[in-house]
C-alpha cells in the first residue's frame, strides 16, 4: 500500500546545541509543544515517549531511537501507543548555515488519509512555528490555537 | 524595528510575496491536495509553460514554502506550511488573543459582582 511522506523546513537564529536539547530534553520541550515532553537515554535501540505531562502521565507516541547523533541528526520510529500497527518514521537533520540553523523533519511511512496523517500534517507546521519562537524569542507560541 | 529582527523580517517578506500571487497559492493548494508531486505532475495541473510553473516554484521554494526531495532522479515537491504559521501567529493570533484576553476579563469581573452580590 502506498504511504506518504510529510517534509517540513524551518530556520531558526540559534546554535545546532541548543536546537537538540529543545528537541530531546522534556523541560525544553514541553514549554513549546503543547506541554509535551520527548523523553529518553537517546541511545540507539532505546525507547522514546512523547508525553504530556500531567497529574497522571499521558503518552502519546511511542517508538524506537533508530538513529542518534547529535546535534545533527536523529531518527525515530513514530507510533500511537492506541493503534501499533500503524508505525511511521520521522527525521530530525539539523545544519548549521551561516547565522542560523536548519531544521528539516521528514515524517515517512504514513498511511494516506488515516487519523495519524491528518494529526501530524495538522502538528507539525504549528510544533515548529512554536519552537522557532522558543528559541528565538524564549517563548512558544499557543500551538492548539483554531483547532 | 529592532535590527536583529531583519532576518525575520526579510523571511515575512518573501512568504507575503510569494502568497501574493494566484498561480503561486494555486500551486500551494494543488500540494496540498497531493503532497510530494513532481514538476511533470503540477505542469499538468496548469495552463502555463513549464518554465514559468518552474519559476512560481522557485519563488515557492525561496520563501520556504515547498520544500523539495530529490526520490531517484525525480524531483518531489513539499508543502511547507511553518512560514504561514509564522505569520499567523504574527499577524492573525496576537489581534485574536487581545479579544479572548478582554472576553476574559469580562467573565471574571461579571463572576466577580456576582459573588458580591450573593455575599
Amino acid at each position: 500500500m502506498k504511504k506518504n511522506q510529510l517534509v517540513y523546513l524551518t530556520f531558526i537564529r540559534t546554535t545546532p546545541k541548543k536546537l537538540w536539547d529543545a528537541l530531546t530534553k522534556p523541560e525544553f520541550a514541553r514549554r513549546y509543544w503543547a506541554g509535551n515532553g520527548n523523553i529518553s537515554d537517546w541511545k540507539k535501540g532505546s525507547n522514546w515517549q512523547h508525553v504530556k505531562e500531567g497529574k497522571k502521565d499521558m503518552v502519546r507516541i511511542i517508538g524506537e531511537v533508530l538513529e542518534c547523533k547529535p546535534p545533527k541528526r536523529l531518527v525515530l520510529t513514530w507510533i500511537d501507543p492506541d493503534d501499533p500497527s500503524e508505525k511511521s518514521r520521522v527525521t530530525f537533520e539539523i545544519e548549521r548555515l551561516k547565522d542560523v540553523v536548519s531544521l528539516r523533519v521528514t515524517h515517512t511511512g504514513l498511511t494516506p488519509r488515516s487519523g495519524m496523517e491528518k494529526g501530524v500534517s495538522w502538528g507539525w507546521p504549528r510544533v515548529l512555528a512554536s519552537l522557532k519562537s522558543f528559541l528565538e524569542t524564549g517563548e512558544g507560541l499557543n500551538v492548539y490555537t483554531g483547532h | 524595528m529592532q535590527l536583529d529582527g531583519c532576518i525575520s523580517c526579510r523571511q515575512m517578506n518573501a512568504t507575503f510575496k510569494a502568497l501574493a500571487d494566484e498561480t503561486r497559492r494555486k500551486l500551494l493548494d494543488a500540494l496540498y491536495r497531493n503532497n510530494g508531486q513532481t514538476l511533470t505532475d503540477l505542469c499538468g495541473l496548469f495552463d502555463m509553460s513549464r518554465q514559468a510553473v518552474t519559476k512560481h516554484l522557485y519563488v515557492l521554494e525561496s520563501a520556504n514554502l515547498v520544500t523539495t526531495v530529490w526520490d531517484g532522479r525525480e524531483k518531489r515537491h513539499y508543502l511547507n506550511p511553518v512560514p504561514i504559521h509564522e505569520i499567523a501567529e504574527r499577524w492573525i493570533d496576537k489581534y485574536e488573543r487581545q479579544r479572548l484576553q478582554a472576553l476574559s476579563d469580562l467573565k471574571k469581573s461579571l463572576e466577580k459582582k456576582r459573588k458580591g452580590l450573593i455575599a
